[in-house]
């Protein structure tokens, strides 16, 4: 099967290039991330990040013909050849598929992605009903692989500034839970032209997100409580 | 050569499960933490386990902590330490409700309590009947767990080292451990990380086996360091083989399937686990189900044009359960079997799930080794929590929903006992001059050496040979032969090359050093489980069928310096109850 794959590494190169691979698969090789362990055992300089193997850690997230995704759900037989990989875009490249993630990350630490209540807790668990903990389906499954957030070019633009489809789908995923506290100072965190508002509900995020997430759904929310605590 | 020294109170090596409820306790306690994870936290193997957290809570039909203990104990095949027992099923409501307080998104009842789902081994009334205990949240109850403790963290502000690889132990002229040196994957540095607490926490090693549930992170990496560092380490011939993998890919399917209704089906159609097991059926402990499958499709009973799988069923349970409860189960058979539950029966067959193993620690998550006659002195400054220890709570077998359990009681006992020790009013103990040298030696190695076997070659065998010599089924013939070539594999792990001989993020370097720690565990395991002339839980020896308690309830300890084997007394007194002594096993 045919490659052509992002390299570049920091010591050697002066500016990233493509490499083509063509390599001979076996019956066993089923998924991208097969493929690129079968293409790591002939050359091993190349980098790329995989962990669980089954689509829950997010480790592989990369570029896979043009569209985020993960490696190791995603399968061969999809894909158009040569099989063009680049790294996330729009994130600093440390080597080859490995791309720094630090803001990705800063973004979803500013929107306090932790459950808030101060009421001394119960002996037993807090009680929450059916209904309210439906209202956390479709949120917190997110793996933070930011196929989602590297897909967005309010992201690429401002990605200092504007918290990215991860960041907002975590935020609300405490804002909707009724066990949470912390609602206003939730909402006035993302009152600012750029955290929130930036997002002009392009729906990459929608399209790329390799757990059939909606973070698009979560931002209209967040924006839907903005103009109700408002009048 | 002296290594640029970072200080801390407490240094936690793994960011998974156990790694993230330990740092919990002592950032709380306002000690220096650092948590050291070869990959981002959330992507720790914790974010794998799917079917529930075992906790009496009760919510759903009676339970008590006193029958989980002895269905623990039971399925420990006896090996397992009561007291230890005793004290993680005592303590498991109150660290499920305090993960609840925490932020964990459990499914619940109409009632608003957490809502329980049977699993396998698990009774009610001492084996009577399957009782509701798994805590669950959907089926992918560690992913909720992983990001939940992540998340507390991010509150507690505790420093974590991101893509950072721990390279070995340091230990002074004493013994006592004063931290680790370790390697930054991004820069290619390496540092000393000098500590007064050094916690393991760094997971399983099912990446000694060719068909494992494990994550390409779990090579045993603590156990490396500690084999290395002369520490033994405890029954590692206990490898569980978890019921359901997805056949040829090795993916999990969890046992929460069984739980919700799910059945096992042979090539035809028949419910065999009626036969193995008739009281608990297709929710007997793992090793009873793994054995009977492979028992099924020894017996021309597979299915599929090899006949090299079983069949699990579902599809009765109906649309609604199975997207309710099972999501990511669904998802994971369309992908990885090309089925949709929903309508047919996924292929499975038994795959390395667990090892039960590790290194030996008491309940405060102290390293205990035998010396002056004491077969549990505790090694100063060192600790190990979760599936790289051994307190032991497995013994022989482990049962489901009793890992995340793990990982939350010793993750939070070894926090609480290092906060009890003040470690801030005492001073670091000095560094040996020479404490990098050993690590900087492994280095040096890989940068100069060339026309070597390739890691992955290397490796490959490794695990080829220990899926054929050390698997469910074992024998003596088998395992001294496998010893035979483990040992001939040690020798060409040591000859390995790499290409790249770059500094920025070497995922080849990283591989290769991982390859150090492999070889350790599979040393370990199949030297082990030779010497054990006895079957127990796990561990089934086709020359010796029977349990043998007269010889052989002991915990084999297994030293790395010439290979050496010693054994230790199982704890059969628990802390406050009576003892559950040895009696046959059925289900």
């Amino acid at each position: 099967m045919k490659f052509r794959i992002y390299r570049y590494d920091p010591e050697k190169d002066a500016k990233p290039r493509l490499q083509e691979y063509d390599i001979p698969l076996d019956s066993h090789d089923r998924m991208l991330l097969d493929a690129l362990i079968r293409l790591k055992t002939v050359d091993d300089s190349l980098a790329f990040r995989r962990s669980c193997r089954e689509g829950v850690c997010g480790s592989d997230a990369m570029n896979i013909n043009g569209k985020n995704g993960l490696a190791c759900i995603t399968n061969l037989k999809t894909l158009k050849e040569p099989v063009e990989l680049r790294p996330l875009p729009g994130l600093p490249v440390i080597r080859d598929l490995i791309v720094d993630m630090s803001q990705f990350f800063k973004q979803y630490h500013s929107v306090k992605p932790y459950l808030v209540n101060d009421t001394p807790p119960p002996e037993r668990e807090r009680l929450q009903s059916p209904a309210e903990r439906e209202e956390l389906d479709g949120l917190y499954e997110c793996i933070l692989c930011a196929c989602c957030s590297t897909a967005c070019p309010s992201f690429w633009w401002n990605p200092d500034k504007f918290v990215g489809p991860a960041g907002l789908l975590q935020a609300y995923r405490f804002i909707a839970d009724s066990r949470d506290q912390d609602v206003n100072a939730r909402l006035d965190n993302l009152e600012d032209p750029y955290r929130l508002f930036r997002c002009h509900t392009i729906m990459n995020c929608v399209d790329v997100c390799p757990k059939g997430l909606n973070p698009t759904l979560a931002i209209e929310k967040i924006k839907d409580l903005m103009v109700k605590r408002t009048v | 050569m002296k290594l640029p020294t970072r200080r801390f109170d407490a240094l936690i090596v793994g960011a998974g499960g156990a790694g993230m409820r330990a740092s919990l306790q002592l950032s709380a306690a306002g000690l220096t933490v650092a948590v050291l994870s070869k990959v981002f936290p959330t992507r720790s193997h914790t974010v794998a386990a799917q079917g529930g957290i075992g906790a009496s809570l009760g919510n759903m039909s009676e339970d008590s902590w006193l029958w989980h203990m002895y269905d623990t104990v039971k399925g420990s095949d006896w090996l397992g330490d009561q007291d230890a027992i005793e004290y993680m099923c005592r303590m498991a409501p109150q660290v499920v409700y305090e993960l609840e307080h925490m932020g964990m998104p459990f499914d619940r009842n109409a009632d608003g309590t957490i809502y329980q789902r049977p699993f396998g081994g698990h009774s009610m009334n001492f084996g009577e009947k399957s009782v509701r205990r798994a805590c669950a949240s959907a089926d992918r109850t560690g992913h909720s767990m992983l990001h939940t403790l992540y998340q507390q963290n991010v509150r507690a502000r505790t420093q974590f080292f991101v893509e950072w690889m721990a390279l070995d132990l340091i230990r002074d002229a004493e013994g006592t451990v004063l931290g680790i040196t370790a390697l930054d994957m991004e820069t290619g540095d390496v540092v000393a990380l000098h500590a007064k607490a050094t916690i393991l926490a760094t997971g399983g090693a099912g990446r000694i086996f060719a068909a494992s549930t494990n994550a390409f992170i779990n090579t045993g990496d603590g156990l490396g360091m500690a084999a290395r560092a002369g520490i033994p380490l405890e029954d590692m011939e206990f490898w569980q083989f978890h019921p359901t993998g997805v056949a040829g890919a090795g993916v999990l399917i969890t046992e929460g399937v069984r739980g919700e209704g799910g059945i096992l089906l042979n090539s035809n159609g028949e419910r065999f686990m009626e036969r193995y097991a008739p009281n608990l059926k297709d929710l007997a402990s793992r090793d009873v189900v793994s054995r009977s499958m492979d028992q099924e499709i020894k017996e021309g009973r597979g299915c599929g044009p090899h006949k090299d799988y079983v069949l699990l069923k579902l599809d009765h349970l109906g649309p609604e359960v199975i997207l309710k409860r099972l999501p990511s189960i669904r998802e994971i058979a369309i992908k990885f079997a090309n089925v949709d539950p929903i309508k047919e029966p996924i292929p499975v067959v038994p795959t390395i799930h667990y090892m039960m193993g590790g290194v030996p620690t008491n309940i405060h998550g102290q390293v205990v080794v035998p010396k002056d006659g004491n077969p549990e002195t505790v090694v100063e400054g060192l600790y190990a929590v979760g599936e790289c220890a051994c307190v032991s709570v497995h013994g022989a077998n482990r049962l489901g929903t009793n890992s995340l359990l793990d990982l939350l009681v010793f993750g939070r006992s070894a926090g609480d006992f290092i906060v009890s020790r003040n470690l801030p009013s005492f001073v670091h103990k000095p560094l040996p001059p020479d404490a990098g040298d050993f690590s900087l030696a492994r280095l040096a190695r890989l940068d100069s050496a060339g026309g070597g076997e390739r890691v992955a070659d290397v490796g490959n065998e490794l695990r080829r040979t220990m899926q054929s010599h050390c698997g469910v089924f074992r024998n003596e013939g088998l395992l001294a032969e496998g010893v035979a070539k483990v040992m001939e594999l040690e020798a060409r792990v040591a000859r390995t090359s790499i290409g790249d001989k770059s500094r920025t993020f070497n995922t080849a370097r990283v591989e290769a050093l991982e390859l150090d720690n492999l070889i350790e565990v599979a040393k370990a395991s199949v030297v082990s489980a030779l010497a054990r002339h006895e079957s127990r839980g796990a561990q089934a020896r086709s020359d010796y069928p029977e349990r043998d308690d007269v010889h052989w309830l002991k915990h084999t300890l297994w030293y790395r310096e010439g290979n050496r084997l010693d054994y230790k007394p199982v704890h059969l007194t628990p802390m406050t109850v009576e003892s559950f002594p040895p009696k046959a096993r059925t289900y």
